[in-house]
């Protein structure tokens, strides 16, 4: 597989939340808004990038046996520097993702990814691996975001676009709202697949 | 004693970990196909979560308070509950063989669920005491269990119903986890009452 195709598989082929079904907590929890996945996005990039880049450096000295418990100290080590990061710069943002942030520690899109490949191959694959996969959850966060703030708010990170006499579908903001608009899009997803 | 019994009923049922805060909705969507199996993690995930938020408890506010170490926090977290999990696992397998038996795969599982760390980081934030900390866990498994199970018997339901293709599966359950969560709404209008 060459570069290309090891970064553009996170986004389409094997996305995390669409396809694979991987860290639905924050997924569902954090996208009351567009900006809000968006952020978390980041974190996500953040972490995962610099998690596989150490499990892939280390993967020789790590004994298997002992392995994950390595690899989740290490995600929490990084998911620490996100949270003192945010709560530091963007203190709003952090409050407003609470503890879904430092929740970042058991998403299995991280676990999964350090287990299934940066353990497996070298450095700069797993960089690129990492990087698509975070880009692919970010996307996903993003759409799954703006759509429950379109119908919930009649905004998109904040700009109005449903005009004012909208009346906002409360329920979409809501845990409800999250649950049923995923499922939506991952149906969607199934739909495309098929063709 | 009015206190614990809010935080009781309102963690089962108002604000719940599965439908209200998202937490271990990974189990949540693997083991409720079965009223069996989602009896069984129920039941891990309860008494892990009980025993999870009473051990961090004391670290939190016997080690690192004390000795000002809370940027350790997460680390330390995500470590005692891996051992706790490992330990509760030795322990079920070295003297009662039926529980091993009904819990022992579900238990590994566990680590990696974010309702037990959800659960930790929740009883931070809310400064609960100890006592409250372990009613918290308690409940909080509980919730889990109760959803985990009401979503089994839907979905055994729903297998045999004849659903578009590109809805079965996840896809529906996900829907229903919705209704579920508009149901579960309800609740809120509880305690307006007393």
């Amino acid at each position: 597989m060459n570069n290309r195709d090891n970064f553009l598989k996170g986004l389409w082929s094997e996305h995390p939340v669409f396809r694979q079904l991987l860290g639905m907590c924050p997924t569902l929890a954090v996208t009351t808004s567009a900006k809000n996945g968006l952020y978390m996005g980041m974190a996500v990039i953040f972490v995962l990038t610099f998690s596989s880049l150490v499990v892939s450096l280390i993967k020789k000295i790590v004994p298997n046996q002992v392995r994950i418990a390595v690899y989740t100290v290490i995600i929490a080590t990084f998911v620490t520097v996100v949270d003192i990061f945010f709560k530091a710069y963007i203190p709003d943002m952090s409050r407003q993702l609470g503890p879904y942030l430092p929740l970042i520690i058991v998403n299995c899109i991280i676990l999964g990814r350090c287990e299934a490949f940066a353990s497996k191959n070298n450095l700069k694959k797993s960089t690129i691996d990492a990087l698509g996969m975070s880009a692919g959850f970010t996307w996903g966060l993003f759409v799954l975001g703006s759509i429950r703030e379109l119908f919930g708010s009649g905004m998109i990170l904040g700009f109005t676009i449903l005009g004012k006499n909208y009346n906002p579908l409360i329920v979409m903001i809501l845990p409800a709202g999250a649950f049923i608009v995923l499922g939506l899009l991952v149906a969607g997803m199934n739909r495309l697949e098929q063709k | 004693m009015t206190e614990l019994l809010l935080i009781f009923i309102s963690t089962l049922l108002i604000n719940n970990f599965v439908l209200s805060y998202f937490l271990g909705i990974c189990p949540f969507l693997g083991v409720s196909g079965k009223i069996e199996s989602a009896i069984g993690m129920g039941l891990a995930v309860t008494f892990v979560m009980t025993l999870a938020t009473s051990i961090s408890w004391l670290i939190y506010h016997l080690i690192l308070v004390k000795f000002n170490l809370l940027f350790l926090q997460y680390v330390i977290f995500i470590l005692v509950i891996a051992s706790l999990v490992q330990m509760v696992e030795m322990f079920i397998r070295k003297f009662s063989s039926g529980l091993y038996q009904a819990l022992g795969i579900y238990l590994p599982l566990i680590t990696t669920n974010c309702a037990i760390l959800g659960a930790a980081l929740f009883m931070v934030s809310r400064n609960y005491s100890f006592l409250e900390s372990v009613v918290f866990g308690f409940s909080g498994g509980l919730g889990f269990s109760l959803v985990l199970l009401v979503m089994a018997g839907i979905r055994q339901e729903l297998e045999d119903a004849d659903v578009p293709r590109v809805f079965k599966g996840v896809p529906l359950t996900l829907i229903t986890a919705g209704l579920l969560a508009l149901i579960f709404m309800g609740f809120s209008g509880l305690f307006s009452s007393i």
